[in-house]
């Protein structure tokens, strides 16, 4: 039997997504219509044999995260449990920490999934890889390919042609090392905990010789990639499985409306019941009455690219594109929302305009990726998306360009390229 | 006594034309208007005379009896108390009124100093450094003919060069006038003259104005122009023939020219549209963007303070202040 385990990382984590991850934990953030870990859990509850997930993480029990799992469990028909880290333990320290409950049901192998990507998430093409190349128990990461400039942003995998083995891996090195990267989804066997566990009394015996300093470093503190996978690499036990099918990291708030992008893509295939029937380009749409819009003299016109959440109002001539429009918003008349996402419960008032910078990674480039852009560049805001947290109220007939709007603010005037507290 | 000078009212040609051959030394053109009751002449400049040189150019014009004539600046507009200016003038008896204005910073122009009993000028300030007087040289005279043998007929600045002699002699005096007036020579200051204007036909011929349902504060639209449902036009807006607003569109503070089209859900404020330019729809223009000629605006774009000059079709957005060419 098989079991899956998705990295969920901890309040800590993900900070470039605030203001939105205020709200809501990263891992929940709608993307293309649902919670990002939901087309993770998905993905796994279609593989044959999958018999439970395990959410690893350090976020305190709250009540999205324990509704979200029992809405799942009853939706998909599987065991989806949570494991919450007393600490950040890093990608490799959490799962090691609860190797007792993985290996428990003597599951031939598991999947290891950071929940910040966005895929196709090809498991049983991983799993027929698997059997087909090096020793019954090497274990598979998934790569894909990236340009060169960019590939250097994430862990480098060198391959040998032939065999597919890893022969070498860097994690963000500072010169050009491969252009295929890590994806950050994994396929193991029991076997790795014994890879782990090496690191781990090596850790111990370290931290003997030395004096503790802030708490920070732990033994348990173990990176899958920096620590285990660079030691891995040419052991003959590490082997890279290169997917074409649509990958990206979903870092900041500008790398969501991407990635909802390439999910609605693919819901022509999987999920057409998730998208407008009635709108060209595809945009999700849920809780609106359509009818109530072919009455208006001016329908709306949304997309591509747009997500609606439940009970949103939109008023007759608005304008949406490339953008996520979250639960309970109010679009009144004739706005214009443009690369943006609105938080919950917002308003924007007639005729606003609420625009922002699209950072999407060169059409022309089949393996260009999303740029992580700093937010600050010499001394000024990096045009980004624009966000508005939750609660923001916009008056009408402004306009916001490229700002973060922070939640449960009430504007009076236009402002642009600000972070407005 | 007063004419029509709408904004959008730019063309004059449908009178008579008698046909006149190209005169050398100016004269070009010469008409008579059934509509105004009046007759046109036209004295063209071959280079340029300054602003003194044009009238030794049409001194046979001028000089046809000895009545006094008026000069205006084209770019200026006010009410134009053109008998009160004749009254005054008359008053006095001496050669030349120039009519001055009061302006709250006084050092961006030329500065006129005189007796506030009477009117008789003193003397000419250009741009002073300190504070001398806040009233300014409105752009608008009365002579009488004989003020023409002053003038040279060569490139001559009437400021400069005719009026501190004439001031010197005693025979400048100045009316100051009482009601709005703007130099509109820019699109900033034209947007806020068309403002005063607006205001001022509130008060002269309010019934010019469009009211109703969708329109705020002074609107002036043309009668062939066609509004669609659902707008808000106004305040301080100007809507010239042929006009086309689509659905949902909100202007304020703007002239939209003959011509031209502004797409549904649009929103305008401060701007100049050019004769038979097309604004897309979503799109949003502001802070004096200034569209030429046959000018295109693509969907769902941002213009703040962009110049556009005619016949481009722009399909970028302009988030800040520049011209495009």
């Amino acid at each position: 039997m098989l079991k899956a385990v998705i990295l969920i990382g901890g309040p800590q984590k993900g900070t470039r997504f605030r203001p939105l991850s205020f709200e809501v934990p990263k891992p929940l953030f709608p993307v293309a219509g649902v919670p990002m870990l939901q087309h993770h859990i998905e993905a796994c509850a279609k593989v044959p044999n999958m018999k439970e997930i395990l959410l690893v993480g350090f976020y305190q029990p709250n009540e999205e995260l324990t509704r979200f799992l029992s809405n799942a469990q009853q939706e998909f028909k599987i065991s989806i449990r949570y494991l919450q880290e007393y600490a950040a333990l890093g990608t490799g320290g959490g799962i090691y920490h609860f190797r007792d409950q993985i290996v428990s049901g003597s599951p031939e192998a598991f999947f290891v999934l950071n929940a910040d990507v966005c895929s196709e998430f090809p498991l049983p093409e991983m799993l027929s890889f698997q059997k087909e190349h090096g020793e019954p128990n090497s274990f598979v990461i998934l790569g894909t390919t990236a340009n060169r400039k960019q590939s250097m942003n994430y862990g480098c995998i060198v391959e040998n042609e032939e065999t597919s083995e890893v022969m070498h891996y860097v994690e963000k090195p500072s010169t050009f090392v491969s252009d295929i990267i890590n994806c950050g989804i994994y396929l193991f066997n029991p076997d790795i905990f014994q890879h782990i566990g090496a690191v781990f009394q090596k850790n111990q015996q370290d931290m003997l010789l030395e004096e503790p300093t802030n708490g920070w470093h732990r033994a348990e503190a173990i990176r899958l990639e920096q620590d285990i996978f660079t030691a891995l690499a040419g052991q003959g036990k590490l082997y890279v499985y290169k997917t074409l099918s649509f990958w990206s990291q979903i870092k900041s708030a500008g790398s969501a409306i991407y990635a909802s992008r390439l999910y609605l893509n693919q819901y022509h295939k999987t999920h057409p019941e998730r998208l407008a029937s009635n709108k060209e380009g595809g945009p999700k749409i849920s809780g609106i009455c359509a009818q109530r819009w072919s009455a208006l003299s001016s329908p709306p016109q949304l997309g591509p690219n747009v997500s609606i959440g439940t009970g949103v109002t939109i008023g007759a001539g608005v304008r949406v594109r490339e953008s996520i429009i979250l639960h309970g918003a109010t679009l009144q008349d004739h706005s214009c929302v443009l690369n943006c996402i609105v938080g919950w419960d917002s308003t924007i008032g007639k005729w606003a305009r609420v625009e922002g910078t699209p950072s999407d990674p060169n059409p022309n480039d089949p393996y260009a990726k999303i740029d992580s852009e700093t937010l600050f560049r010499d001394g000024k805001l990096t045009p980004s998306i624009t966000i508005l947290g939750c609660n923001v109220t916009i008056p009408s007939e402004v306009i916001i360009l490229n700002s973060i709007v922070l939640p449960h603010k009430d504007l009076n005037r236009s402002f642009k390229n600000q972070i407005i507290l | 006594m007063d004419e029509d000078d709408d904004d959008d009212d730019d063309d004059d040609d449908d009178d008579d034309d008698d046909d006149d051959e190209d005169d050398e030394d100016g004269l070009t053109c010469d008409l008579v208007s059934p509509q105004l009751g009046i007759r046109i002449s036209l004295s063209h400049e071959r280079e340029p005379l300054g602003t003194a040189g044009p009238l030794a150019l049409a001194r046979e014009l001028l000089t046809v009896d000895n009545e006094p004539f008026f000069v205006l600046n084209s770019d200026v507009i006010c009410d134009f108390p053109f008998q009160e200016m004749l009254l005054f003038h008359q008053n006095h008896k001496k050669e030349g009124t120039i009519v001055v204005t009061r302006v709250e910073e006084p050092s961006k122009y030329g500065v006129v100093v005189f007796e506030t009993d009477g009117g008789r000028i003193h003397r000419f300030v250009e741009k002073p450094q300190v504070f001398v007087s806040n009233k300014i040289n409105a752009g608008m005279y009365i002579f009488n003919p004989s003020m023409l043998s002053r003038i040279q007929l060569r490139p001559t600045s009437i400021e400069k060069e005719i009026f501190p002699v004439m001031a010197e002699e005693g025979q400048l005096y100045a009316m100051e006038l009482q009601g709005f007036w703007m130099d509109i020579g820019q699109p900033k200051d034209f947007l806020t003259g068309m403002c005063m204007y607006l205001q001022s036909l509130r008060q002269q011929a309010p019934e010019r104005l469009r009211m109703g349902p969708g329109f705020l504060g002074n609107v002036l639209v043309d009668p062939t122009a066609q509004i669609g449902e659902n707008c808000t036009i106004g305040p301080n807006v100007t809507i010239g023939a042929g006009v086309v607003l689509e659905d949902g569109v909100r202007i304020k503070r703007c002239t939209v020219l003959k011509g031209a089209r502004v797409r549904s859900h649009s929103w305008l404020e401060s701007c100049i549209v050019g004769w038979s330019s097309s604004v897309g729809q979503w799109v949003r223009m502001e802070n004096v963007t200034v569209l030429g000629e046959d000018v295109i605006v693509n969907d769902e774009l941002y213009l703040n303070g962009a110049n556009v000059l005619p016949h481009k079709s722009i399909n970028d957005s302009v988030p800040e202040p520049r011209i495009i060419m």
